[in-house]
């Protein structure tokens, strides 16, 4: 289904949950609702739902106007994040429950729920109650009941968040599997960002309400268009004052203009690791730690402290070690724009042809 | 001090205070009852039984509190509703009062029902205009089965209905559930132990209400007695073996409904 907003606006009281959201998506497409807690994704997610109405906005299903249609004519199916089942029936009772209520047919609801429970690996447990299942097993059963009664559009709310970190991560590649099976656009809502890069074609960025950006993974990892989702998608750290570090002299022309450095755009490493000398520079360890599969390194340039990963492959610094310090690239912003921009230093001031 | 407590000696001393404190104030005396009505053999406790106005006496009883339990269960799975799911001023107030009819020695309840529904008051003389009394009649003894019964469903509902979280509502929405249909199935069936303990509770109460039936209920034997007063009476009439001989009928009803509360409850959270 093809879905669009428009002006999307939602008050609690004095708190604007919600706040001038626009965008629209694609049919079949898996979209991830992104960004900290209480900033506004699942009320957007209630919204388009009808589980909330809108103070001002349109909602738009296939170029029809839904705001005043109530969630049972919306052709949605919902997973919510504790997952709702009916703790009086059993798996395949609920399964069943919203194709009776649409008066299927005896014979289909059977065939459509033998068919749900094979797609979502449930067999053998259709006579169980929920109480009676894994954390893993209650969100498929969440996942088949709404689908079962083939939903246009399918919206899950923290799908993954009461699940342990060894099982999220298989039913997140078990989920954008079935998604991609069944070509239904999918919204769903995380404040996790491994599990929406992972999962989505695309991601939305909210925050305090506002949509800050939306586009591919990649896109919104390499070209963040606010300070904010710079800061939020990756690990980085805030510089002051970048104008002093070598390779961004020009950011000092700016004043207010502050830098966000991501660990993977530095490098670091003893003297002898460097061609181009004169485009890094030096500092000391200030701290190192084990990480498991690489070293994470704190380096101190003067007053500007900078973190990064070394891979275990090279040889081990120390505490204390001098070391020269590469930062390939920042993100560069001020009150009025932001910018990606690489070091200006690593191309070869004297480029020598032969 | 928790080592104290954990010692072998403490924990056998702490169950058997427990268990010898069971024995004398349940056991004994339930066994006592069973005793005294069989004292003088079988065919005297049959008999005892099946003495007309012993048997009419219970069964008027088990229907009164039957009507009042049906009652309670209707009016207090919605005040239950009423208390957890709507916000209105005074809500505090009315979820304290509930608890009431517990607090209140049942003889004054009694003593209201007398001086609201007795035949000078309003209401009273209002039903006779109808055709029918109150007072020293059948509605009677029911309005006061009730009254003594009321908190039961309502508390057993409440705490269904807390912890019910209103996804499972939004739930059945999202499916196409209009709201009468996600009401009974869904709300409804998550509320149903608990109606029916709590109905289960107060129907065995309200089989042995005494205080406030005695008041209200003209006991006519064979026409408004019920059984508690029955067996007050036979005590009174010096026939001991006859009070003893409802009685074991009562605690026998009692019993069952109890295990049947027990095994709801287990099915609950168990299963």
């Amino acid at each position: 289904m093809h879905v669009e907003v428009r002006g999307l606006n939602k008050k609690f009281g004095e708190f604007q949950a919600v706040k001038d959201v626009e965008f629209s998506i694609e049919k079949g497409q898996l979209i991830g609702l992104l960004g900290p807690s209480g900033g506004g994704k699942t009320s957007i997610l209630r919204m388009l739902a009808g589980l909330e109405t809108p103070d001002t906005g349109d909602i738009v299903f296939h170029g029809k106007r839904v705001n005043d249609l109530p969630p049972q004519e919306r052709g949605i199916g919902f997973v919510f994040q504790n997952y709702a089942l009916f703790k009086h029936m059993t798996v395949s009772e609920n399964i069943a429950f919203g194709l009776e209520v649409k008066k299927w047919p005896k014979a289909r609801i059977k065939e459509r729920i033998a068919e749900l429970v094979e797609l979502t690996g449930l067999s053998g447990f259709e006579k169980r109650y929920p109480h009676q299942l894994s954390g893993g097993q209650r969100q498929r059963v969440a996942f088949a009941r709404a689908l079962a009664p083939e939903p246009q559009l399918l919206l899950l709310d923290e799908p993954f968040a009461a699940i342990d970190a060894k099982i999220r991560h298989e039913l997140r590649s078990w989920l954008r599997e079935m998604i991609d099976r069944l070509g239904i656009t999918s919204i769903f809502v995380t404040h996790d960002q491994d599990e929406a890069i992972e999962v989505a074609d695309q991601i939305m960025i909210i925050n305090k309400g506002r949509l800050e950006q939306k586009g591919t993974p990649w896109e919104i990892y390499k070209d963040p268009q606010t300070p904010f989702v710079a800061s939020f998608i990756g690990e980085s750290t805030l510089i002051e004052d970048i104008g002093k570090l070598r390779g961004f002299a020009d950011a000092a022309a700016m004043p207010g203009t502050k830098g966000l450095i991501r660990p993977e755009y530095v490098e670091v490493g003893k003297e002898n690791e460097f061609t181009l000398l004169s485009a890094t520079e030096t500092g000391r360890v200030s701290h190192i730690h084990f990480r498991g599969s690489e070293w994470l390194v704190e380096i101190q340039i003067g007053d500007i402290k900078l973190v990064t990963y070394r891979s275990l492959e090279k040889p081990v610094l120390q505490l204390g070690d001098e070391v020269h310090v590469l930062v390939h690239r920042a993100y560069l912003f001020n009150d009025n724009d932001s910018w990606v921009t690489e070091n200006k230093l690593k191309v070869d001031p004297l480029p020598v042809h032969i | 001090m928790t080592n104290m407590l954990q010692s072998r000696w403490w924990s056998w001393g702490f169950r058997s205070t427990v268990m010898l404190y069971f024995v004398i104030l349940i056991v004994l005396p339930i066994l006592g009852i069973y005793g005294q009505s069989l004292s003088d053999g079988w065919p005297k406790f049959v008999s005892n039984l099946t003495e007309p106005l012993a048997w009419k006496a219970v069964m008027l009883t088990v229907k009164l509190a039957l009507i009042a339990t049906v009652i309670n269960v209707l009016i207090g799975t919605m005040a239950g509703w009423v208390l957890i799911r709507y916000r209105f001023p005074g809500r505090q107030l009315l979820n304290s009062l509930v608890d009431l009819p517990f607090a209140l020695p049942t003889a004054v309840v009694g003593l209201m029902i007398m001086l609201l529904l007795g035949p000078r008051s309003e209401v009273g003389q209002w039903a006779d205009s109808l055709g029918f009394a109150i007072l020293f009649h059948e509605p009677a003894i029911v309005i006061a089965m009730i009254f003594v019964t009321f908190p039961f469903v309502i508390r057993a509902v409440q705490p269904l209905l807390e912890e019910m979280d209103a996804s499972e509502e939004e739930a059945a929405y999202t499916m196409g559930a209009s709201k009468a249909k996600t009401f009974f199935r869904v709300i409804l069936p998550a509320m149903m132990p608990g109606i029916l303990s709590g109905a289960m509770l107060a129907f065995s109460r309200a089989l042995a209400e005494f205080g406030a039936v005695v008041l209200v209920a003209g006991n006519i034997p064979g026409r408004t007695l019920v059984a508690s007063v029955y067996i007050f009476g036979q005590i009174e009439s010096d026939n001991p073996a006859g009070a003893a001989a409802v009685s074991v009928l009562l605690l026998t009803l009692s019993f069952v409904i109890l295990w049947l509360v027990s095994y709801v409850q287990a099915r609950r959270t168990g299963r």
